[in-house]
């Protein structure tokens, strides 16, 4: 049995069961800021978002171009696999589904890869219907570089290291390979609700 | 001369806070006394880990303060107001608690004593606790090293071990200090009032051809610039041994 | 408050404790070669990224990643192929 701490709590966490948890996590007010390097500084003139892999013809949008693209805000609770959880976060973005269509493709998984190196993998079905972004907003503001602006990719039904910060290009692919974090030991997948962080999860 | 030994498992221990000294208004040191703790050298630091009784645990290191040759270990500990454990260490804890921790960790922020090449110790903030132990530890081996502590501070209520530093500084044995200050300075102030820059480390620097090596201790930004600055001046990047600190530390 | 960047970037003394667990071997005074552009440090010096779901170690020379670490679930994960050879004495 560990020793406890007399009288310690940490930041105040709320661990009241509700359905709105997933298991194992806590609830935070804040925004954590977890980063495996630099920032990357990319100005909005050289910006671009891509789609290649197994597609007949790439795509490409500057960001003037992304920007007129249809867009939504949604209201999400997301879980980061450090153990926080933040409700009700509020982002504005272009919609997976609007990214992709009209592309036709054999191709069943996506690796998505960010300015800085990045890259995490998902199956394609997990970014379309409904459940991913590339969002470029948070709280009203324009996300910031911290958080992942200009534009990170936000699937919240997924653990928080599948949206990938700083993203700029989604290549569909036909086998899932694994990203930087799930090369070391994260899940393929990370579904929260299963807690699947680790391999064999 | 990569130096390693091998040195077993790092066990948790617990140790019991004998004393609680406030240094400034929000730094404050702990002396624990540790039954089974096999030493350290000045430099090293542990980490120290709380858990709640949820199970919830949150882990920080810290600095050593004390000497190797003082009875019992210290760490000095600031406290950041958005910080997890900090206010837990300086707020919450009292005497006779137990903290638990692991140490001592490190060999290349290390200052053995034993050669004679002159030291420059630059300290931003909180940096200045490792190289505090370094201080401490000339003192008691009796060293006469010529040793100067260049150490920023952001007003004069918060300089950490100021008397201490003071005492020492005048006792004739090789050690200088320099303070500065870089908010605030109070009327009559003589020291230097300005961040740490290439001029100020020019006046403080051992001359070259007296071999002298460097520890830098503080915040990120603060110990890139001077190792910057200490490489631009002509010194060897091995004699230059870093230590950044991070608000993460809270 | 706005954390900044350069406050998240540490060096190797911040993860000794870590590394101790792995090796028995005090690490922070080994020397790293990169395997990117082969520069060499001590392991005190490189640049530590803890802010993330692992740790994240990254050569101060050029950038790279040189070994990531992840301690979870009852188990490690460490990648060195960043590392094209770590030196220490005996």
């Amino acid at each position: 049995m560990s020793f406890i701490s007399r009288g310690f709590r940490g930041k105040r966490r709320d661990t009241a069961s509700s359905s709105r948890l997933p298991p194992g996590q806590y609830v935070v007010n804040d925004f954590p800021v977890l980063s495996a390097g630099p920032t990357p500084r990319v100005s909005l003139s050289e910006w671009t978002f891509v789609v290649e892999g197994e597609i007949d013809e790439p795509k490409k949008w500057t960001w003037d171009e992304f920007r007129k693209l249809p867009a939504e805000e949604v209201t999400k609770d997301i879980h980061c696999v450090t153990k926080w959880t933040k409700l009700d976060t509020l982002w504005k973005g272009v919609s997976v589904d609007t990214i992709l269509d009209g592309v036709e493709t054999a191709a069943e998984f996506v690796m998505a890869f960010s300015y800085g190196g990045y890259t995490t993998n998902l199956p394609l079905e997990d970014l379309t219907g409904g459940k991913a972004w590339v969002a470029y907003e948070f709280d009203g503001q324009p996300l910031h570089p911290e958080h992942g602006g200009p534009a990170r990719l936000l699937v919240p039904h997924l653990y928080f290291w599948k949206s990938a910060k700083w993203v700029r290009g989604l290549r569909l692919v036909k086998e899932d390979q694994p990203g930087f974090w799930e090369s070391n030991g994260y899940n393929m997948y990370g579904d929260p609700w299963r807690e699947q962080r680790y391999w064999g999860d | 001369m990569a130096r390693t030994a091998v040195l077993g498992r790092l066990e948790w221990q617990l140790g019991s806070v004998a004393e609680l000294v406030q240094e400034t208004p929000r730094v404050a040191s702990l002396l624990l006394d540790m039954p089974e703790w096999p030493g350290h050298l000045a430099g090293q630091h542990v980490d120290v880990r709380l858990t709640a009784d949820d199970g919830y645990q949150a882990e920080r290191s810290y600095s050593i303060a004390s000497a190797p040759e003082d009875r019992r270990l210290a760490i000095t500990v600031e406290r950041l107001d958005d910080g997890e454990v900090s206010p837990y260490l300086v707020g919450e804890v009292r005497k006779g608690d137990k903290v638990e921790l692991r140490g001592p960790i490190g060999g290349y922020f290390v200052w053995r004593g034993g050669d004679n090449r002159p030291l420059l110790l630059v300290a931003g903030g909180s940096g200045v606790v490792p190289l505090m132990a370094m201080i401490r530890h000339r003192s008691a081996i009796k060293s006469t090293t010529p040793t100067r502590l260049l150490y920023s501070s952001r007003s004069e209520e918060d300089i950490i071990y100021r008397a201490e530093l003071e005492a020492l500084s005048t006792a004739g044995d090789g050690l200088t200090v320099a303070h500065g200050l870089t908010r605030k300075q109070p009327p009559g102030w003589r020291g230097y009032a300005r961040r740490i820059d290439r001029p100020m480390l020019e006046e403080v620097a051992w001359p070259k051809e007296q071999n002298p090596i460097f520890f830098v201790c503080g915040p990120t930004p603060l110990v890139e610039a001077v190792a910057g600055h200490l490489v631009d001046m002509g010194f060897e990047a091995p004699s230059i041994k870093t230590e950044r600190f991070g608000p993460t530390g809270g | 408050m706005t954390v900044q960047q350069s406050d998240l970037k540490l060096d190797g003394n911040a993860i000794g404790g870590l590394l101790r667990e792995i090796f028995t071997m005090e690490m922070t005074t080994a020397e790293s070669t990169c395997a990117g552009c082969h520069k060499v440090h001590a392991v005190g010096q490189v640049e530590v990224y803890m802010n993330a779901p692992g740790v994240v170690v990254r050569c101060p020379a050029c950038g790279q990643v040189q070994m990531r670490i992840v301690k979870g679930g009852g188990r490690y994960w460490l990648d060195l192929s960043g590392i094209h050879s770590l030196e220490f004495s005996t």
